[in-house]
């Protein structure tokens, strides 16, 4: 009934209120925020979670719509369609906007055309395995692998995904080949390794974290150690130059006005720098960041090098 | 373990917990019969509110919303023959047809009823023997899964109307359709003509909508130009509700069988109610003596359904409170407030925070005997929509299948893909076929897809693929399933042929 109101609400406004006022501040009505993914998915937790901070920061309502699909590829299409000028804006997912566009040929955007607001949240990507698990350490799995190729089987939530890119580079790195099984998102990956179906699990911090008790994470693809789980080394530590993770921001269409996106970052990164979120987040397994606008491009354009030789090599 | 029982019982009849519980149901019922509006949508949306509250009270709304939305899903099935949540396909089978007989009032109580039934069940499993049930469920794998979808799709030969080719084909367009968009393994776009936005593949609820709910109102309301969506009036009467329980109590086989098909498919992580629904149908119309009243308009059918589905939603929790797995979207949800509230699933859940999981259990429990009677009353008010002149109620629902369309994603091509859904399941229903094994393969199909190739994945890791799909406890049952399901039709037939000489037989003598 509410989403039927709140659509009633958004047509009407956008009927009404479609004049531009060209010399009012920004915003002066209410703010679309499209999530690409299905409510109750973390990227909806933590829209929600800004929701009434961002309503406080702009003095506006703020209207969360939901556009699953495609891993998310369907909402950001959606995204660069819309008028570029701040009240429609989408949460991004980093590496879904890079990897699509690399891998899929068309995906319906490019990943330059999706403008960064601002970085808040990432979500280091783990190696594990259970905790009975012939494998002590990472050097244990890489050699077993050495000696049995392929017969390592490893379970990740989706292909050209951020577990798969991850699992990709290590086996590079590693001069090893595992096998990767991808699964419709995390939680049936997780439940698959729970019970055993598979040896070795890549997954999101937040997931390790809760599972912490049954599992052995062998590693990290984190610059320093994991806060919540200090204990884990990380892939760097190991000798492999891995970074990965999951990192959520929000994103604005192409051609969006300079002073526009600083209201926007301005307001996301003072909620990503509350101590009272930064404490939430942690308690949840993940790491609070606060990326502006221009870090967040920069950070993108690193990855989009980083990646475009992976994929084609093993596309 | 008794005291923590009791206490989760003090907490739900608290007058605030018990209003919100209500509320929960209440809202959960409008938000499984609207087709488009889901169960995880109504608990995503109510999430927000529980941060406030305390976790008890925040915990035993949610269970509200989720035990209300399984039984509200059967309304629309009923009624206007367009399940309301995909795990309804197969109430709209005897619902509608009762509605059709002006039975309307029939449907609905039984559906309330069963869905109570079948939500008790399950939950008692659930406070009873979650714990060991759990382990039961990781040890569903890919090849389970494969299984599964396999067995689901041997249904079609119950389905069938006589004509089993052209079902099968029905079967094939549906896997077909299901193949739209990304692949769930390998992630290659898929026979999307150009469209960015098919990337997302079909939405079943615009399937079902598309193919049930279009023909409906194509056939009868326009081309037939009827007066009223059904021929018959309803007059709803309190002996009906009697007429109907006691009916269906004295059925304890049927019912207990449904509730555990549910609770099982529930938990295993995955599967869902959608297919529960169908299987249980299927079983009762298996194992029942006169089969053949099946399809035409009788509670049993209706009963099978919704007690299926409605078990199906303790069933998904099982994983979700003892390992922190959701057995279903709605239960993803429930496991994000849990984690909100400070909850981590697991053994704690049942010793540290006994008191609050026992409120929820509670809660869903309460709300499973809230659910028939406001099923029952409401069955007063729900059963005369069917009265309303065509004229008003066509062009209404009309609408709702465009909203409903619209509102699972946003999304304008859904509505385009709802209506060439709704002409070709005109055209379809014209030449004789139905539209069940359609949806049946648009459902299974990405089931047995994934299933299989992951299967390969990780036999030829382990050494073979074929004897990794079939030496596993589990899957040498369900292939057992498969094997009855798909002979069973044969056997029937010989049966009923034995019969038939036998009984000319008897006749020649006398």
């Amino acid at each position: 009934m509410k989403r039927f109101l709140t659509l009633c609400i958004a047509l009407f406004g956008a009927a009404f209120l479609a004049i531009p006022s060209a010399f009012a501040e920004f915003p002066t009505r209410s703010i679309t925020y499209q999530i690409p993914f299905n409510p109750g998915g973390q990227s909806d937790v933590e829209a929600r979670r800004q929701q009434p901070r961002l309503e406080k920061a702009l003095g506006v309502k703020v209207i969360i719509q939901y556009k699953p699909g495609g891993g998310g590829s369907v909402g950001w299409a959606n995204l660069i369609k819309q008028k570029a000028n701040g009240y429609f804006m989408s949460g991004i997912n980093i590496p879904h906007i890079v990897l699509q566009p690399l891998a899929r040929g068309n995906a319906g955007y490019r990943t330059e055309q999706l403008v960064p607001v601002a970085l808040f949240q990432a979500t280091p990507i783990g190696l594990a395995v259970m905790k009975d698990s012939r494998f002590n350490t990472l050097e244990d799995l890489i050699e077993f692998a050495k000696k049995n190729p392929g017969a390592v089987t490893c379970a990740g939530s989706g292909t050209w995904s951020g577990h798969h890119i991850a699992y990709l580079q290590f086996q590079k790195m590693a001069g090893i080949k595992l096998t990767y099984v991808p699964y419709k998102g995390a939680a049936p990956s997780v439940a698959a390794f729970l019970g055993k179906h598979v040896m070795a699990l890549w997954a999101n911090s937040n997931d390790l974290y809760q599972h912490r008790d049954k599992i052995r994470v062998l590693g990290f693809g984190t610059e320093k150690p994991f806060q919540p789980m200090p204990e884990v080394p990380t892939f760097k530590s190991k000798g492999f130059n891995l970074m990965a993770s999951i990192d959520r921001g929000a994103g604005v269409p192409p051609g969006t006005p300079a002073n526009v996106v600083k209201t926007l970052e301005k307001a996301f990164l003072s909620i990503t720098n509350d101590p009272e979120v930064k404490q939430q987040m942690l308690d949840a397994g993940f790491v609070p960041i606060a990326m502006n606008a221009e870090e967040s491009q920069a950070y993108i354009n690193a990855k989009v090098k980083e990646w475009a030789p992976v994929v084609k090599e093993f596309k | 373990m008794f005291d923590s029982v009791l206490l989760g019982l003090a907490q739900v009849f608290e007058w605030q917990n018990f209003l919100f519980l209500f509320f929960g149901v209440f809202m959960g019922i409008v938000f499984g019969a609207l087709p488009g509006l889901t169960a995880t949508m109504g608990l995503a949306l109510l999430v927000p509110f529980t941060f406030t509250m305390a976790p008890a009270m925040g915990l035993i709304m949610l269970a509200g919303i989720y035990v209300g939305a399984m039984y509200g899903d059967a309304i629309p099935a009923i009624l206007i023959n367009t399940p309301g949540t995909p795990a309804a396909i197969a109430t709209t089978f005897d619902g509608f047809a009762l509605s059709q007989k002006g039975k309307a009032q029939h449907g609905l109580v039984a559906a309330a009823f069963s869905s109570s039934y079948g939500s008790l069940t399950a939950n008692v499993v659930l406070a009873l023997a979650a714990p060991p049930l759990a382990i039961a469920s990781l040890m569903f794998g890919p090849p389970e899964y494969f299984w599964l979808a396999i067995f689901g799709l041997t249904i079609i030969s119950t389905l069938s109307s006589g004509f089993i080719f052209k079902d099968l084909l029905a079967g094939a367009v549906g896997l077909l359709l299901s193949t739209i968009g990304m692949a769930p393994i390998g992630g290659d776009v898929r026979l999307t003509f150009g469209f960015p936005d098919l990337q997302a593949g079909v939405a079943l609820i615009v399937a079902l909508i598309g193919f049930f709910c279009l023909p409906e109102i194509l056939t009868s309301v326009i081309g037939q130009r009827r007066a009223t969506y059904s021929s018959e009036k309803v007059k709803p009467t309190l002996g009906v509700v009697k007429e109907v329980i006691s009916t269906l109590i004295k059925r304890p086989v049927l019912m207990l069988r449904s509730s555990a098909i549910g609770t099982i498919i529930g938990f295993a992580p995955g599967a869902g109610g959608n297919i529960a629904s169908m299987v249980s149908y299927n079983e009762a119309v298996r194992w029942d003596k006169n089969s053949e009243e099946y399809g035409k308009g009788t509670v049993k059918g209706v009963a099978a359904s919704e007690a299926a589905n409605s078990a199906m939603a303790p069933g998904s929790l099982i994983p979700l409170l003892t390992l922190g797995i959701p057995g279903s979207p709605p239960a993803a949800v429930i496991l994000g407030a849990l984690m909100l509230h400070g909850m981590k699933p697991g053994a704690e859940l049942f010793t540290t925070h006994a008191d609050i999981t026992f409120a929820f259990i509670m809660g869903l429990l309460t709300a499973a005997f809230l659910v028939t009677f406001i099923g029952s009353f409401g069955s007063f008010v729900f059963a005369r929509i069917i009265n309303i002149p065509s004229r008003f109620l066509a062009p209404a629902i009309l609408f709702m299948t465009v909203l409903g369309s619209y509102s699972i994603r946003n999304s304008m091509l859904d509505v385009w893909i709802m209506f060439v859904f709704g002409i070709l399941g005109y055209v379809s229903s014209k030449l004789k076929f139905h539209p069940a094994p359609i949806v049946l393969g648009l459902i299974l199909g990405p089931f047995a897809e994934e299933g299989l190739v992951q299967s390969m994945l990780a036999g030829r890791a382990a050494g073979g693929v074929v004897s990794y799909m079939v030496f596993r406890p589990i899957s040498l049952v369900l292939i057992s399933f498969c094997l009855l399901s798909a002979l069973w039709p044969l056997y029937a037939s010989w049966k009923a042929r034995k019969r038939k000489s036998t009984l000319s037989e008897e006749g020649s003598h006398a």
